[in-house]
């Protein structure tokens, strides 16, 4: 038998008092797939990181092929042919795509001959693996996942066998990230290691041929792929089991709540953000909002919890709401009977250095509840607090505490908590589970269905194709601002829904991944399309 | 106005642009690594006054050349060291710097030479003559009775000190290093986005240092140039706030050498207009076309772009638009009337053609000139994230 393309020996990493990676050990197979999967903060990224130079272990070992093999810094990391594409992408936005490939891999002082040789590298390498990318293109004008296809020839023109791969189709539409997968089985293949780190069960399902399991900075175990299956991957990750679908009632839709009518925006640069948006959300229905980030979501969001002026027409309850005028601030969407769970918790949601009994009172401390004359009844904030933690589950159940002290879930259990007990008319999530643990995701949503099948109307923006389809009653797929078609959750599946949110509406022909990756390039740039 | 005038016009222009140019790629290199320098007026004084001195101990100016680059370049380290190493904000050490040059320079100049925080004048070996080219006229007289070529020969290519080609030939220089070089790709990368460089296994740390050092130098070579070529020794705030002049320039010039030769010519031209000519006498109608015709652009620019500018601009504007009218209705007395007060010469005040350059910066720096986009990581100081 080989030696190990990787092996790792007792990996311990601490960050101040956080131990990110205990006693950690692993065996990667050369020529493999291998699925390393784990909640947010289990501790996988830093792993990789050590692997890859980025930080240095507290204690342990790491062998290359055998060797044991000292890895300082990312320099030696390439040297021992270990290659890394980041969850971010660190490219140089405005250099060209050969420039980005050849930096920091240049042969000497001048440029020219670099650059001429990387150019016949480059098609080399996209004759032996796929991977085509026109080598003069500017990184910021194309789409994410030709980004990440640059990424992955930088690794391959470092000549790396072994590849890391950080939570690669986060940004990805599902078709985009078919194609990934291709490469992926193609460089599995030609002889290539791939480490594909990720905290999707399906992923791993898909691709990997072994997954090693981490919890809170721990190696629960390595199993064949073949011989596990989700709900058993779920409840290694958690350490109990898990209820992965949304167990839900059908919905019972009565009145209609919110009418959008036209909504127009446009923002500071003079893109035109929200193309002729209209859509309509009734009491007691759930709908979900699909599409790739940054397809007018968010601005959608925004005007709706008032932060962003619009154009068009909003009815709540069949009454106009203040678009452009002294109404229309956030303070007055929330007497309106509008709550909000941002997108962003940590800017928009939560002030991260104050306490969370604080943070539980934020945009509603005008309330006669939380008043005593003409100032704060702190005493009567801090208990209502102390009981919306007991009650939501958030731990440590410390009002305090900041919130920069508490996990991704337990931050975003203080949002809901504090916009779901205000029993509002609508509710206006974003991103719910984004960064949050598979418990707390759990539970997140089982507070969402409650709180429809209390009457209410919620309009859910999430990335998460699963997410959406498990808890929406309705779907809108999003698209360059625009709604490109409502489907019902029971009449539609992936790939349609994936097709729409690439800006296909002709879903039944058969479509290139270029030519959706030409729509999604162009989208949002303010480019026709 | 003859082509000699014009001819002279030009050479000045030079002249003026020179520290200009040499402070904006010193802004240039610093700032494509991604570290803002507001010190660099600092820079230019320290150096201007350590050269002039050190040449005037010394009797060599090259002696004072190199003393002059050594200061700046340490505190060229010492900005390094606040922003790169300590992580501080670049504003500040910037700032700090310019304080500690103007205060400093002037003190121990008082102290070592007790002239009333000057250096003794310099002369022969120890300033930079100019350099005259084979066949050069070098008599004014003689040069204004040549022909048109050899005016442009003698005046404009010929007599300038060895500093002033050396700052003309540091533009391709700088443009060869940035486009050309694996030294300018990494300078370029790591002032847009340092994680790239870092994942690619290059010292950000070092990068920013060799281009704040590379900053220092140039930044020496301008401010030796104003004591020991322009003038012939130090004087107090001799750099005339240039280092702002030059910032302005490089946004002007978007961060790019051959755009930074043609923005500090501009600038050079402003303040070789001002030497020249003190006493410019104009029509009112001409004097209200122009100023009126100006603020008029001004004020739909910043309609048309909708920005925060409009304050500035519409500011700047009313102020020209007050000074046009204040001269036309000045210009009205008992013998004429408002109509003939339009034709009526008057002398344009020496301060408005002086503040010429300042007024640019102020239309530079709101937006006037197109859209600046500066490195993307300007600024922020590198920290591998979590």
């Amino acid at each position: 038998m080989n030696a190990p393309a990787i092996e790792l020996k007792g990996i311990s990493k601490a960050f101040g008092p956080v131990q990110a990676n205990k006693d950690i050990s692993i065996s990667v197979m050369p020529g493999t797939i291998h699925g390393i999967i784990g909640e947010n903060g289990a501790g996988k990224s830093t792993l990789m990181s050590i692997l890859y130079g980025f930080y240095k272990a507290d204690a342990g070992e790491i062998y290359v092929g055998g060797n044991r093999t000292d890895i300082p810094d990312s320099q030696a990391a390439i040297a021992a042919g270990i290659g890394m594409v980041f969850q971010h992408f660190k490219l140089v936005q405005n250099f060209s795509v050969l420039e980005n490939v050849v930096l920091g891999a240049e042969d000497g002082a001048m440029l020219k001959p670099s650059l001429a040789k990387a150019r016949k590298q480059l098609k080399s390498l996209a004759e032996e693996y796929e991977l085509n990318v026109d080598p003069d293109a500017i990184i910021q004008d194309i789409g994410v996942g030709m980004q990440q296809r640059v990424e992955i020839l930088k690794a391959l023109y470092r000549e790396a066998d072994i590849l890391i791969l950080d939570e690669p189709t986060g940004v990805l539409t599902p078709a985009e990230a078919d194609q990934l997968f291709r490469i992926l089985r193609r460089l599995k293949q030609e002889g290539k290691t791939i480490i594909l780190i990720t905290h999707k069960l399906r992923e791993i399902m898909d691709i990997t041929d072994t997954v090693s399991v981490m919890r809170r900075g721990e190696m629960v175990g390595s199993v064949k792929t073949v011989d596990t299956n989700p709900a058993d991957l779920a409840e290694r990750m958690v350490g109990r089991k898990v209820l992965l679908r949304v167990d839900k009632t059908p919905a019972q839709p009565k009145d209609t709540v919110l009418e959008v009518r036209g909504l127009n925006v446009t923002d500071a640069q003079g893109v035109h953000r929200l193309k002729d948006v209209s859509f309509n959300i009734r009491a007691g229905e759930i709908l979900g909002i699909a599409g790739v980030s940054g397809n007018g979501q968010s601005e959608l969001l925004e005007v709706l919890g008032g932060y962003e002026k619009a154009t068009g027409e909003i009815l709540l309850n069949g009454e106009a709401i203040d678009l452009t005028g002294a109404h229309s601030d956030g303070q007055s969407r929330r007497n309106r009977g509008i709550a909000h769970v941002p997108e962003d918790r940590q800017h928009e949601g939560l002030i991260m250095e104050f306490s969370a009994w604080e943070n539980t009172a934020f945009g509603y401390h005008h309330d006669a509840r939380y008043q005593k004359g003409a100032l704060m009844d702190n005493k009567a904030i801090l208990a209502d607090a102390q009981e919306k933690m007991d009650r939501f589950d958030v731990r440590p159940p410390n009002p305090m505490l900041a919130a920069k002290n508490f996990s991704g879930g337990n931050q975003q259990k203080i949002v809901v908590a504090r916009e779901i007990e205000r029993d509002p008319d609508l509710l206006l999530v974003g991103q719910p589970t984004r960064g949050v643990d598979i418990g707390a995701i759990e539970f997140i949503h089982q507070q969402i269905v409650a709180l429809r099948d209390k009457g209410k109307a919620i309009l859910l923006v999430s990335v998460e194709l699963d997410e959406i389809m498990g808890l929406s009653d309705r779907i809108a797929v999003m698209f360059d601002g625009q709604i490109m078609g409502e489907r019902l959750p029971s009449e539609t599946d992936e790939t349609e829904l994936g097709l729409l949110m690439a800006g296909v509406t002709d879903t039944d022909a058969p479509h290139s991944v270029k030519e959706i990756e030409d729509n999604l390039a162009h989208a949002g740039t303010g480019e026709k399309v | 106005m003859d082509f000699f005038t014009i001819v002279q016009l030009g050479d000045a222009s030079i002249r003026m642009a020179i520290p200009l140019l040499l402070a904006c790629l010193a802004g240039l290199f610093s700032e494509r690594a991604g570290i803002f320098d507001i010190g660099l007026e600092g820079k230019m004084l320290a150096a201007a006054f350590l050269s002039a001195a050190v040449s005037f101990a010394s009797g060599s100016v090259w002696v004072g050349l190199l003393a002059g680059i050594g200061i700046s370049i340490a505190l060229s380290i010492v900005h390094g060291l606040a922003s790169i190493t300590f992580r501080g904000n670049q504003l500040i050490s910037g700032v700090a710097i310019n304080f500690f040059a103007a205060g400093l320079t002037v003190v121990i100049a008082q102290g070592w030479f007790a002239q009333g925080g000057r250096t003794p004048s310099l002369s022969g070996a120890a300033r930079f003559d100019g350099i005259d080219f084979p066949g050069a006229l070098t008599r004014v007289r003689e040069k204004m009775q040549a022909s048109p070529g050899m005016q442009f020969y003698s005046e404009f290519v010929s007599g300038h000190s060895i500093l002033v080609y050396i700052g003309l030939l540091s533009v391709p220089l700088t443009w060869w290093i940035l486009y050309r070089t694996r030294f300018g790709l990494r300078l370029r990368a790591v002032g847009e986005a340092p994680e790239a460089v870092d994942t690619a296994g290059i010292s950000v740390v070092g990068l920013r240092y060799s281009a704040v050092i590379i900053c220092g130098i140039l930044c020496g070579i301008a401010g030796a140039y104003l004591s020991t070529a322009v003038q012939a020794g130090f004087t107090k705030d001799m750099t005339a706030n240039r280092g702002f002049i030059a910032l302005a320039a490089l946004i002007f010039a978007k961060w790019r050498p051959w755009y930074a030769l043609g923005a500090c010519l501009l600038f050079g031209l402003f303040f070789a207009i001002d030497n020249r000519f003190q006493n410019i006498q104009l029509q009112v109608l001409w004097i209200m076309v122009i100023l009126i015709g100006a603020s008029a652009a001004m004020v739909l620019y910043a309609i048309k772009r909708e920005k925060i500018d409009v304050i500035v601009l519409g500011g700047l504007s009313a102020v020209l638009t007050v000074i046009a009218l204040a001269t036309w209705v000045g210009s009205t007395g008992e013998e004429a009337g408002l109509v003939a007060a339009l034709f009526e010469t008057v002398k344009v005040p020496s301060q408005l053609i002086q503040s010429l350059p300042y007024l640019f910066v102020v239309i530079v720096l709101a937006g006037f000139v197109g859209k600046a986009i500066p490195p993307r990581a300007g600024g922020q100081p590198y920290v591998k994230e979590r």
